[in-house]
């Protein structure tokens, strides 16, 4: 029987698996799909927000503050791309600019620190692509860009490096109470016993909880769409630039992103299936009507990419964090600023934890840091070093984004070893860039088969049924 | 040691560009080539039809870059295969890496950039729908099918009508694959007429202008189904013109963008119309002694014309090694009714020997029409066509003695019906 069993390995049920596994205590994370990072952490908007959104006095205000502080050791600690390049909330409307003011109030309540006003002289100053129109803004210097799947693969790559086991392709489909105490859990993968059970299972939370409670929220899933830019188009923003908040979230923004590309949207869209993250038509047109406001030269012909993903929303607004049940605790409905939150949201959880009457010990020396070669930021000298040390880095893979056949290797020999081109993209920025993987994909494909040993034609692309090969070409019949 | 030219890329351009420098008395060559062998995309191109113009023969991808392999090993040209050209800059240096001899900084007294092109993506285009497995490129379903041995699917439907598509619609038929339909976009096919009839019409596939793909859907994981709607005038999805087609296969073949990362980084000056480098008559760039040639400069239909406008590239590096930096005052093409670009953008006259070559694209498809050269309201020479299409390169050779007659600093290329 596992002391924690962690249900999702989203970041917020990887912040916690690394949290707790600086602890003497048995951790399992059960995840649904084939890797981790599979839901909202991998298609979000990519911020670390300031934390002046939330409305004082709820958790959502206080962890999204604390998680903000704590990003930059953490991302320091675990080589994760973060970098606090602020944010402003830009006001085009008498309306708006008191939007903006009440954000300040807000933030100062909140604790966000060196919040700003500035007026449109100063907002052209610092951007200078921002519409004419803007009157005024609201500047957070708190705020930042991360990579969103590398925060949650460097929590649950470090926690399992420290011990913890995370279990993929294991959805949960029951939970059952035990008579002696903790829990049973049926999955694919076969049935866990863990006394202590953390719902951390994003977009299906609600599912979960109502495993073993009442059912106190309802996860409203909601989808929003984006534009990936080109890296030439990454000049036109400096720092995340947000229109004002309104009934359907934080609005359409743009920013730039860890690797230089330029990220347009989400709009924001109730959907039925929270699993289904396909874009729309009116969703891309949407973005791109409300982009404009914001500024008007983004040239959508150096788009490279549309995604979207799902908000876990719930009908509540607040974070649905709690002891659901005994030795049950809900991180539920984590919606944004969930990311922001997350290693917030894992030091609520070991509180709760002990609140149920778990206190292990803290380990004496737990691994609290990960390093990560990426040739891309490398300079001309750490280049030279890292091709002497081992020829790989030396053989360019992906061209687009110079990730070369060293850091694939790293990525398939990592403590959560990747079984598709996605996992590999997640992890090493193969196919990330403007060829989308057009060249680089069947490299991919080749060094993961031959590095596991598996047929070319069971490589996927994300996942179980998303084979890249249906067949071999037509074979060399022999002269009779 | 310093080289005398360092060609970045041995596809057919640099294969092209190095030969004729050799030829043309350079003797210290280096081609430097990201993939383990040369040849570039023609490796996996095991169609025939290549060198029609080049060999008078229809040799096969393969086959057309064989001829130049087999040129270029009589030669002292050096070759350094799996190295990536990381960064280029106008002081004529290169920076390489590779597993074998890590990281160096090259020199050289020129440089032609030969890097070709890459295809348009899903992202470029913004094709709504899920996003599975099972939506390619043309190209790279190509490299799949004839370098790795694998089909990528067995029902398709293709998206544009550019020559890769259209060749890979008879491949994938050949190799037993359904193929549904060929849709595209615009009004007219952006592929050659031969490739229309003989990979689709002979093929009964069916050609839908004027439609896109509206929607695509996933079922466990894979491309399932797509939907395709005609367009009105704006290019906007009519209602109800639906047509659906149950498939686990799209390819995309959507234009091809030239790879100009380095160039953009060395400070070139870019032309927005072709995403090449601008350059003058001898495919010089805006920085004295950096050339560009073929797929990198615009993109071409025939290997052979690239092959043509590479070894002009290469003779002109060789001339500037030998013979100094090129003067004299530069005429401007201006693009004038439905011209889309011109190849070059730019002409110093008195480095033109006898004839200028101009190459461009016309916006839309014409019969019996006109081009005209225009210096101010005066008409230089103008050259009738029986038939012009966005989907084929026109070229026009204009004569020294009419360049020597045009007294303003730059002239028009204009098409219209005759």
């Amino acid at each position: 029987m596992y002391d924690v069993c962690i249900i999702g390995c989203g970041v917020i049920g990887a912040a916690t698996a690394f949290e707790l596994s600086k602890y003497q205590a048995d951790v399992l994370v059960l995840e649904k799909e084939n890797d981790v990072a599979m839901g909202a952490s991998r298609a979000n908007s990519a911020i670390i927000h300031a934390g002046y959104d939330p409305k004082p006095g709820t958790l959502m205000a206080r962890l999204n503050v604390e998680g903000n502080a704590m990003a930059e050791q953490l991302c320091k600690d675990l080589s994760v791309p973060f970098s606090r390049i602020g944010s402003l909330v830009l006001a085009f409307t008498e309306e708006e600019e008191a939007t903006v003011k009440m954000l300040y109030e807000r933030g100062v309540q909140n604790g966000v620190p060196g919040l700003k006003i500035i007026n449109a002289d100063e907002i052209h100053e610092m951007e200078p692509e921002v519409s004419k129109d803007v009157r005024s803004a609201l500047y957070a210097p708190s705020a930042g860009i991360i990579t969103p799947w590398d925060y949650t693969l460097a929590f649950a790559e470090t926690a399992v490096r420290n011990g913890v086991k995370v279990t993929l392709n294991a959805r949960v489909t029951n939970i059952e109470k035990l008579p002696e105490g903790g829990y049973r859990l049926t999955t694919p993968q076969g049935v866990f016993e863990a006394k202590y059970v953390i719902n951390a299972a994003g977009v299906h939370s609600g599912e979960i909880h109502e495993m073993v409670a009442e059912k106190t929220f309802t996860v409203c899933p909601n989808r929003g769409e984006y534009y990936v830019m080109d890296k030439s188009e990454c000049f036109r923003a400096h720092h995340v630039l947000f229109q004002c908040p309104n009934k359907d979230g934080k609005g359409v923004l743009v920013t730039p992103t860890m690797d230089h590309n330029l990220l347009v949207g989400p709009n924001a869209e109730g959907v039925e299936d929270g699993d289904r993250v396909n874009n729309t038509a009116a969703g891309m047109a949407f973005v791109r009507e409300k982009a404009y406001k914001t500024m008007q030269t983004i040239n959508y012909r150096n788009a490279i990419r549309n995604f979207a993903g799902i908000r876990a929303n719930t009908d509540k607004d607040e974070f649905q964090i709690g002891i659901a049940a005994e030795n049950f605790i809900d991180l539920a409905g984590i919606k944004s600023p969930g990311l922001s939150s997350a290693p917030a949201i894992a030091l609520e959880a070991v509180k709760l934890l002990s609140q149920c009457g778990f206190n292990p010990e803290k380990k004496a020396n737990p691994i609290t840091t990960r390093e990560k070669k990426r040739f891309r930021f490398m300079n001309d000298e750490e280049r030279r070093e890292a091709i002497k040390e081992n020829p790989a880095y030396g053989r360019v893979i992906c061209r687009c984004e110079t990730v070369t056949e060293g850091e694939i290797l790293d990525a398939i020999h990592s403590p959560i070893p990747p079984c598709s081109v996605d996992g590999i993209k997640r992890r090493a920025g193969t196919g990330m860039g403007r060829c989308q993987g057009g060249f680089c994909g069947p490299r991919v494909v080749d060094i993961l088969a031959r590095e596991l040993h598996l047929d070319p034609m069971t490589i996927t692309q994300d996942g179980a049924g998303s084979q890249l090969l249906l067949a071999e070409t037509k074979q060399e019949v022999s002269a009779k | 040691m310093t080289y005398d030219l360092i060609v970045v890329g041995g596809g057919p351009a640099g294969l092209a560009a190095a030969c004729s420098a050799w030829e043309k008395g350079l003797k210290h060559i280096l081609i430097v080539e990201r993939d383990k062998e040369l040849g570039g995309i023609l490796n996996q191109c095991i169609h025939n039809g290549f060198g029609l113009h080049r060999f008078k023969e229809e040799l096969t991808g393969p086959e057309y870059a064989g001829r130049f392999i087999k040129m270029l090993n009589d030669t002292g040209v050096e070759v350094m295969l799996d190295t990536m050209v990381l960064e280029i800059n106008a002081q004529h240096q290169v920076h390489v890496i590779s597993a074998a001899k890590g990281y160096e900084v090259l020199e050289a007294k020129s440089i032609i950039l030969a890097m070709g092109c890459r295809e348009r993506t899903r992202g470029a285009i913004g094709i709504p729908g899920d996003r599975p497995a099972g939506v390619f490129t043309a190209g790279s379903a190509q490299r799949y099918l004839n370098m790795e041995g694998y089909m990528v699917g067995k029902r398709v439907v293709i998206l544009g009508s550019g020559d890769i598509g259209l060749i890979m619609a008879r491949r994938m038929t050949l190799e037993g694959a359904k193929v549904l339909a060929c849709v595209e976009l615009m009004p007219y096919s952006g592929g050659l007429m031969r490739n229309i009839v003989q990979c689709l019409e002979d093929w009964g596939i069916p050609l839908y202008l004027s439609h896109t793909i509206t929607d695509i859907v996933a079922t466990n994981g894979r491309v399932s189904h797509v939907t395709v709607h005609k367009l009105d005038d704006k290019r906007q999805p009519i209602p109800g013109t639906n047509l659906e087609f149950d498939c686990d296969t799209v390819l995309l073949s959507v234009g091809l963008i030239p790879e100009n990362e380095l160039t953009r980084a060395a400070g070139i000056a870019m032309d927005p119309r072709t995403n090449g480098a601008i350059v003058y008559e001898n495919m010089e760039t805006s920085v004295p002694g950096i050339f560009a040639c073929g797929n990198v400069v615009h993109v071409h239909d025939l290997v052979d014309y690239v092959s043509a406008e590479s070894e002009r590239a290469g003779a002109a590096a060789a001339a500037y090694v030998l013979n100094g930096v090129q003067q004299g005052n530069a005429i401007t093409i201006v693009n004038g009714a439905d011209v889309g670009y011109t190849v070059p953008q730019k002409i110093r006259v008195d480095n033109v020997p006898k004839a200028a070559d101009i190459f461009f694209r016309v916006r839309r498809v014409f019969k019996d029409s006109v081009i005209e050269i225009k210096d101010g309201d005066r008409l230089v020479i103008s050259y009738k066509r029986e038939h012009m299409a966005p989907g084929e390169m026109e070229h026009i050779i204009l004569p020294r003695k009419l360049l020597d007659t045009v007294t303003g600093n730059e002239i028009t290329v204009s098409a219209r019906e005759a």
